[in-house]
């Protein structure tokens, strides 16, 4: 024993232990994100519980199980529930109820050793509805017009509605946005006129009926849109909740009605799938705790995408520069250290920086030389998307500077002399030769960048990222690109829904699904590098040979 | 024949135009640390400067009689004077569409008959209240409108009798007041005097409805047991709580707000603290804005600040700090601005000094007049002085931005308003007006590194052991597969670890908590046991499971090992706590348990900080070039001495720096400390507290910061100290990098 423990293997098999927790952290906290996250768009079984509440009468609860839970049996001695005390510990369960119009809460907590019987009918359906959440109940009837009608008809009546609410939000968002937007330049056009002292009546009268005939047009699309929504709000559906109330719904509420108990595997699966495929397209509702994410997708995306076109020219240059042209001198050194240090900056400090000099100082500057007549409303001179491309692109910098740097080192120097030997200036080696060549370890770097952009919250939090933006910063009216609008972005999104949001037992599966979404992301971003990086360092270890 | 290549023409142009553009793309890098660096610094500067005062004009005032009394409003356009003739006098400070400079806007008549004004006393912004020598008391409010009917703005200044024209019976046997002094709302009017026939009287007069638009109340006397004969100086303060009433240099403190009895609080007597050889007096008294503090000077050229403060002995009024205002000469009038904690001080000759209590900063020190000041007003905003001069109105504009910033402030304990002894606090903003803001970066900065300690003490050992097996020990095929499954840590966004933190390991924390304690036992014990029992197997069985494969097999072990430990929790918590830890630790141990807390934050940052260590570490583990690991084994060492004695001290300056970016890592992590902890500004090793850190800080509070403020300005201060220390750090790594690189180079 004594020579097993000299050998220092018990040391060894220690250290080992160090890998398999961080193995065990890695895959684990993956598995979690992802289990949790998933669990949330698969349909779940709908149990009726039939119940003593606390003062003893009989209930009964429809609702999904959303959590499991065992408790010290001491923990609950205080509630006096006629508890068996033999029991070491008390299981319990989390039971989301919805109807939010009818109680108080609608998630809460059952003690399994009181439930007295529990079922799955097949009849209980889940309604999901664009206001006060979901519905879990039966259907008793349907109102058409007034008049009731077979139940046949549900699904027809579900789609018409969203045929109907499809061309309201085009009435709406695009139509009457796209009025409003032209006639709000109109007033910036005649304020600036004035404040130019540059306002004849002629041109005062030439705004005037512009603005007059975009009143008109809206008029129209009024009496419009108010038709259609007449159209939709006479149909109702009839349900009867778990308390044994009859109540009508509202079909233009109505986003979807599903038997999940009725659902074969098949049918679980293809539900599945579509809430997966809303949750991508679909905007939030309800504060953010349900509904989609497709603006903080969107948000995200063009953000990183107008990031990349900042920092890869900048980052590409620079480190062409530290390898190809810097001498060996204090400059290149003191170079060196500023990269590190640009990557070793907390990333707060960053968000500090392009609040003071991009947004008061830069943007502020701007809004003086070129905006005056929307002053005192900043344009620029607040938060928005340029400043957070420009923010995160400098946050970004060294991770594509260090990147292509990699690449251009494994580039066998032969290849350059070679080129200049046969005559080609240093600008010609580099563009045609020794650039094509490092491309993939550039685009190695973007993705780097990208994945690292994506996931950064703390700066974008003070340079441009709202909780709720209302439109997003690409739309049909000039300049079409807005560069000073606020946006949504994934990863605020996760600290917003998680720990900003009015319910958070109803956020907390959304939140695990947006995590989700952004892991899923940003891991499949990091392995494509890592796959170009290490194919490339195959391809030129076979080079050099 | 020889082949020269042209020195000029469009090739050779290009290639020095890119030259020239990729050195100076190059160089931009450095610019861009440069100026992140000079714009930090940029915002800072202002804090540490002093104040500015600058004379901005000077105008002769109409008038017969001395001024009394002086003011201006808000924006600075409008300046009054009442003098002693009971007239008061608006001037324009500004040229206005209507009126030119120094002009004459409105002139009115406060007070009938032939009696002198005696006092003019000062409650808030607008409120005066008029003595004359006939004993009438009367209370005027000067007020400003702004009118824009001529396309500019245009203030116009007006009288209003908030307490109604008629005059006001503070005395009910209607004696004549020789002093007087009050404080005033919207519900209530309290006036605390001395009559001419020795009494100290208190009247309250309670509105019927409102006082901003019906004068209508009802009156209370009170008549106050007072000990002297003899009254010098009263003041009330603006909250109508406390009276302050002078008597040579005693000083009795009065308790306004029983409606039946008025008690004696306490009695200040400043000369019996100092001990000086001069006799000193009282020479001026002064209320502080937030109706807490009272300045009072005496004839030495000393200021002292007291306050209420609660001591083993109950309540008493503590001389706080003492400011020398002037070698030489007494104090004879100190001015308080109305929302902020500075005072003006003047002696006779006519020194001038600005001061700032909470931060005991000297601000100002000059003359700006001769010391033949017939009334003194400090601007509403606190950016300007009217003084006036026998017949002149002096008007100066003071630059006074943020005088509640000094290195005592920020770094040492300061004594604040209420509070038993000085202390570091941290809490920047309140609800009120005349909050006395408390700047102290030291908890947050100790918070920092609390949670930075947290997360080394639970990343250096992870990391450092996964390193050192990885390099060393691995097969180079599992070593392909398990360093980027180590390093995908680091892609993982820091938000998600922070919510996971914050919303899922926090509460298994709290209730498995005995899980946690065993895990720390029961993990390295299965890892022995483990080793033991692949010790003993047959040697074809080693064979088939060699060595290197310890990492695989330790995986179940170590989730068996781990779920075991859950699953006995509730056990041990009914065993020997009681059923519940947290309330055995809160109640039996008396530690505050909080849910969100440094246990946590440890965990889950040093997740975070685990591949940053694991990936230069193993790295500098790995670069050992292998003949030294060769011959030590050659020379009969076994592999972990090898390990330990050699390749480990090889790589130390590799494995140091990497602990070193670790650390500065984890000092400048935001999301994770933000959703993890409680944010809260404590002092306090305790790991089951939370604590605040200069990163969360700068993130919850800059959003509602006003720009170009005192807080604001704090902020990037706090950001330009994290600045620095990662910079110190990373530059330290990397210099030591840089010289293992050229060490390895030769060997």
């Amino acid at each position: 024993m004594n020579s097993w423990f000299k050998s220092g293997s018990p040391w060894v098999w220690l250290s080992a232990g160090g890998v398999s927790i961080s193995l065990i952290s890695v895959l684990g906290l993956l598995w979690l994100i992802a289990s949790r996250g998933l669990s949330y768009f698969w349909p779940a079984d709908i149990y009726q519980f039939e119940t003593v509440n606390e003062k003893g009468q009989a209930v009964t609860i429809i609702g999904e199980i959303y959590d499991r839970e065992s408790l010290p049996t001491k923990q609950l001695s205080h509630l006096n529930l006629g508890l068996d005390p033999n029991k070491e510990t008390i299981e319990r369960i989390l039971v989301k109820t919805g109807n939010r119009e009818l109680v108080n809460l609608d998630f809460r907590w059952l003690l399994v050793p009181l439930i007295n019987k529990t079922t799955k009918p097949e009849d209980l359906v889940v309604v999901e509805r664009r206001t006060n959440g979901n519905f879990y109940g039966y259907v008793e009837g349907i109102i058409l017009d007034g008049k009731p009608e077979s139940l046949d008809k549900m699904d027809e009546l579900v789609d018409r509605v969203d045929v109907f609410q499809d061309e309201m939000d085009e009435l709406q968002k695009v139509d009457i946005g796209a009025i409003n937007y032209q006639i709000e330049r109109l007033r910036l056009k005649k304020r600036k006129h004035i404040l130019d002292e540059t306002l004849t009546a002629e041109r005062e009268k030439e705004i005037d009926d512009q603005v007059a005939s975009y009143n008109a047009e809206y008029q129209i699309l009024e009496t419009a849109l108010l038709a259609i929504r007449d159209k939709v709000s006479r149909d109702q559906l009839v349900v009867r909740s778990m308390g044994g109330e009859v109540i009508n719904i509202n079909f233009e509420q109505i986003l979807k009605i599903t038997y999940n108990n009725k659902l074969s595997v098949f049918g679980r699966a293809s539900v599945f799938i579509q809430q997966i495929g809303s949750f991508l397209v679909d905007d939030p509702r309800e504060a953010n705790t349900e509904g989609g994410v497709f603006p903080a997708i969107f948000g995200t995306v063009l953000m990183v995408l107008l990031m990349t076109v900042i920092v890869s020219p900048l980052g590409v240059v620079a480190a062409i520069y530290l390898h190809e042209y810097a001498g060996k001198n204090a400059l290149t050194k003191l170079l060196r250290i500023a990269v590190i240090n640009l990557a070793g900056v907390p990333s707060i400090v960053y968000g500090v920086f392009g609040l003071g000099f991009f947004v008061y100082m830069v943007g502020g500057s701007l809004d003086q030389l070129f905006y005056a007549e929307t002053l005192p409303s900043p344009t620029f001179g607040t938060p928005g998307v340029m400043w957070s491309a420009l923010t995160l692109a400098i946050l970004t910098l060294p991770v594509v500077i260090v990147s292509t740097e990699e690449g251009l080192s494994r580039i066998p120097s032969a290849m350059r002399h070679g080129s200049l030997a046969l005559g080609a200036t240093k600008a010609e080696t580099l563009w045609r030769i020794i650039l094509p060549i490092a491309s993939p370890a550039i685009m190695t770097g973007i993705i780097l960048a990208i994945a690292r952009a994506a996931g950064e919250v703390a700066p974008l939090m003070l340079v441009g990222v709202v909780k709720m933006a209302p439109n997003l910063p690409l739309d049909g009216n000039f300049p079409f690109l807005h560069l000073d609008r606020k946006f949504m972005h994934l990863g605020f999104h996760i600290y917003d829904v998680g720990f900003q949001s009015p319910n958070v037992e109803a956020a907390r599966p959304l939140v695990f699904a947006t995590a989700f979404l952004l892991v899923t992301i940003i891991v499949s971003l990091n392995m494509t590098a890592v796959t170009i990086r290490n194919r490339l360092r195959e391809k030129y270890r076979m080079l050099e040979h | 024949m020889a082949i020269a290549l042209k020195s000029t023409g469009p090739r050779q142009l290009k290639n020095t135009l890119a030259q020239w553009l990729i050195t100076l793309g190059g160089i931009s890098v450095l610019f861009t640390l440069v100026l992140i660096f000079l714009y930090l610094l940029y915002v800072i500067q202002p804090i540490f400067e002093s104040a500015k005062i600058e004379p901005v004009g000077q105008f002769e005032i109409s008038t017969t009689a001395p001024t009394i009394a002086t003011g201006v409003d808000e924006l600075k356009e409008i300046a009054f004077q009442i003098n002693q003739d009971g007239i008061i006098d608006f001037y324009q400070l500004v040229k206005s569409p209507a009126y030119e400079k120094g002009a004459l806007v409105l002139s009115e008549n406060l007070l009938s008959g032939e009696a002198k004004l005696v006092d003019v006393i000062r409650s808030g912004v607008e409120n005066k209240l008029l003595l004359d020598s006939e004993g009438n008391v009367q209370l005027v409010a000067a007020k400003f409108f702004s009118n824009f009917d001529s396309g500019t703005r245009e203030i116009i200044p007006s009288i209003a009798y908030p307490l109604g024209k008629e005059f006001i019976d503070v005395d009910e046997n209607k004696d004549v007041l020789s002093k007087l002094s009050f404080g005033m709302n919207e519900e209530k009017a309290v006036f605390v005097a001395f009559t001419q026939d020795k009494r100290l009287i208190k009247t309250s007069l309670i509105a019927e409805d409102d006082f901003t638009y019906d004068s209508a109340h009802e009156a209370i006397y009170q008549e106050i047991d007072f000990p002297v004969d003899h009254v010098d100086e009263i003041l009330v303060t603006p909250d109508m709580g406390l009276a302050f009433v002078r008597s040579a240099d005693q000083i009795f403190v009065y308790d306004l707000t029983d409606e039946d009895v008025v008690e004696l609080k306490a009695t200040i007597i400043p000369s019996l603290e100092q001990n000086s050889t001069k006799p000193q007096h009282v020479t001026s008294m002064a209320l502080l804005s937030g109706s807490s503090s009272i300045l009072i000077g005496n004839s030495v050229g000393k200021v002292s600040q007291w306050f209420e403060v609660a001591t083993d002995n109950g309540r008493q009024f503590k001389n706080i700090r003492s400011f020398d205002v002037s070698e030489t000469e007494a104090v004879t009038k100190i001015y308080t601005e109305q929302f902020r904690k500075s005072f003006y001080t003047l002696t006779p000759s006519g020194e001038m000094g600005v001061f700032y209590t909470t931060s005991e900063a000297d601000l100002w020190r000059g003359q700006l007049t001769t010391g033949k000041t017939s009334a003194f007003s400090i601007s509403p905003r606190a950016d300007g002085l009217v003084i006036v001069e026998g017949d002149l109105i002096k008007i100066f504009s003071v630059e006074n931005e943020h005088p509640e910033v000094t290195w005592s402030a920020l770094w040492e304990e300061v004594w604040y308003e209420g509070y038993p002894e000085p202390k570091f606090i941290w809490q920047s903003t309140s609800g009120s007006d005349d909050f006395e803001g408390k700047f102290s970066l030291v908890p947050i900065s100790f918070g920092t590194i609390k949670a930075a300690m947290y997360a080394m003490m639970f990343a250096v050992p992870i990391a450092l052991s996964a390193a050192i097996y990885t390099a060393y020990f691995m097969t180079p095929g599992m070593r392909r597969k398990v360093k980027p499954t180590i390093e995908l840590m680091e892609a993982l966004p820091t938000v998600i670890l922070g919510f996971l933190a914050g919303l899922w390991l926090a509460p298994i924390i709290e209730n498995y908590l005995p899980a946690i304690a065993m895990l720390l036992v029961m993990l390295p014990l299965s890892v022995f046991l483990t080793a033991f029992a692949w010790h003993q197997l047959p040697k074809d069985m080693k064979n088939r499971i060699p060595e290197t494969w310890a990492p695989i097999i330790l995986v179940p072990v170590l989730l068996v090992a781990g779920g075991s430990a859950f699953l006995l929790s509730p056990f041990f918590e009914t065993l020997f706590f009681g059923g519940d830890v947290r309330q055995y630790i809160t109640n039996d141990l008396d530690i505050d348990f909080d849910q969100r807390n440094s246990l946590v934050v440890g965990l889950a940052m040093g997740f975070a900080v685990i591949p940053t260590i694991f990936s230069m570490a193993e790295d500098a583990i790995f670069s050992v070039p292998k003949h030294l690991t060769s011959g030590s084994l050659a020379l009969g060492a076994t592999q972990w001495q090898t390990l330990a004695k050699v390749v480990l001290l090889t790589a130390s300056p590799g494995i140091f720096s990497a602990v070193m970016m670790g650390l500065g890592r984890a000092v400048g992590e935001t999301m994770i400390v933000l959703m993890a902890t409680g944010n809260t500004a404590i002092l306090d090793w305790s790991i089951f507290q939370g604590m605040r850190t200069l990163a969360a800080n700068i993130a919850v509070e800059m959003p509602e910061s006003e720009v170009g403020s005192s807080h604001y300005r704090i902020l990037f201060l706090a950001a330009f100290v994290l600045f620095i220390f990662t910079f110190i750090f990373n530059t330290f790594a990397e210099l030591i990098r840089q010289r293992l690189r050229e060490k390895y180079s030769s060997l």
